[in-house]
């Protein structure tokens, strides 16, 4: 990817084509707005709303169940919802990537977010997930790939966060 | 008013007497137990926890699998907790998912507390609220069969709310390993 100038969410996009992925779950956050649009312009993709982010641990399972690979998007207030629904994926190890827009972080303005941004890497780990961070553009449709063929190889789970440096801290 | 006339087991066995090659995704706790109870097979996936999710799964099912009939059958203790998920649900419209609910007004794997729905919550109509438009309950013999009718033919997304006696019926437990219960369900929907 070194000759990859493209903007990172579409180098992101990019890996989830290339790993088949044929179903997004999202609960819609600023920082995932492109990759968002991206899979509902997609024919090929499934672009499923979710009204709170543990119906996508469910919905990522029943698309393997069915043979199907998914990616699931959301903010890092999200996470928190998932955790008793994150017992399906480790009882029945089903892969799963949740790439996660970090907020509560660097430059953030609303102290809402701070404590569950402050607790998303741990809880994941928790719930016995892979952890990858990712602070650079560059690495950020490398370490999608990489996570994408690590869960699908190995059953596992593994989430990419995406520091709210990286997005850019959000405005008023 | 007597609302609980159905037996649960008769209802999941009018359901899936005629499923053919249908998958069917079980909520947790009695649910489960009555699929397991009137049609072990293979193309069943079982709950043991996860309560919320049934509706998600059986989603994620029908669209990796738009040409296989999916029935997620659960209780209304399951499906209220994932409420919101009926309009996930009616915003793809799935043609090829049926969902049961199978609502005792009770939560019975904990003692048979009350629930809300007998309390006043109708899921059948917050099913309809969310946008599933084809959302009935039902309570009478005469009611269940015609529903049956209904759930095989056709095609479209659908809701049944089955209002059940709150009895338990003995125990049938399939197994509690979701690996094995996960790679027997692909073999028989995946072949390989």
């Amino acid at each position: 990817m070194a000759d990859d100038d493209r903007d990172w969410r579409d180098q992101i996009f990019t890996a989830l084509k290339d790993a088949d992925i044929s179903l997004v779950g999202y609960v819609p956050d600023a920082g995932h707005a492109k990759l968002i649009e991206a899979s509902i312009a997609d024919n090929d993709i499934d672009d499923v709303a979710l009204t709170t982010e543990e119906e996508g641990v469910a919905l990522a399972t029943g698309a393997w169940l069915g043979g199907k690979k998914s990616v699931l998007l959301m903010q890092s207030s999200g996470v928190g919802n998932c955790i008793n629904m994150l017992s399906l994926r480790e009882t029945a190890r089903i892969p799963m990537v949740i790439i996660v827009t970090m907020r509560g972080e660097y430059a953030e303005f609303n102290p809402w977010q701070i404590p569950m941004g402050s607790k998303t890497q741990a809880a994941f780990e928790l719930c016995g997930f892979k952890v990858e961070r990712v602070d650079r553009a560059e690495d950020a449709g490398p370490t999608v790939a990489a996570a994408l063929s690590f869960a699908y190889h190995s059953d596992t789970g593994v989430a990419v966060l995406l520091s709210q440096k990286l997005i850019g801290a959000k405005t008023w | 008013m007597v609302t609980c006339l159905l037996d649960r087991r008769d209802v999941v066995s009018a359901f899936l007497k005629d499923r053919g090659q249908a998958a069917v995704v079980c909520g947790l706790g009695s649910s489960t137990w009555d699929v397991a109870a009137v049609d072990p097979n293979d193309r069943n996936f079982y709950s043991w926890g996860a309560m919320g999710g049934a509706v998600s799964m059986g989603l994620g099912l029908a669209l990796a699998q738009p040409d296989m009939r999916v029935i997620v059958i659960t209780g209304d203790g399951e499906a209220m907790m994932g409420v919101g998920s009926f309009a996930t649900v009616a915003a793809k419209r799935p043609a090829n998912l049926s969902i049961l609910v199978l609502d005792n007004e009770h939560y019975g794997e904990t003692g048979m507390q009350p629930a809300h729905t007998g309390a006043g919550a109708d899921i059948a109509m917050m099913a309809r609220g969310a946008g599933v438009a084809d959302a009935t309950t039902i309570r009478t013999d005469s009611e269940l069969a015609a529903a049956v009718d209904s759930f095989h033919s056709g095609v479209g997304l659908r809701l049944i709310v089955a209002k059940i006696d709150p009895a338990s019926p003995p125990r049938v437990m399939p197994t509690r390993d979701a690996v094995e219960n996960k790679l027997t369900f692909r073999r028989a929907i995946l072949g390989g």
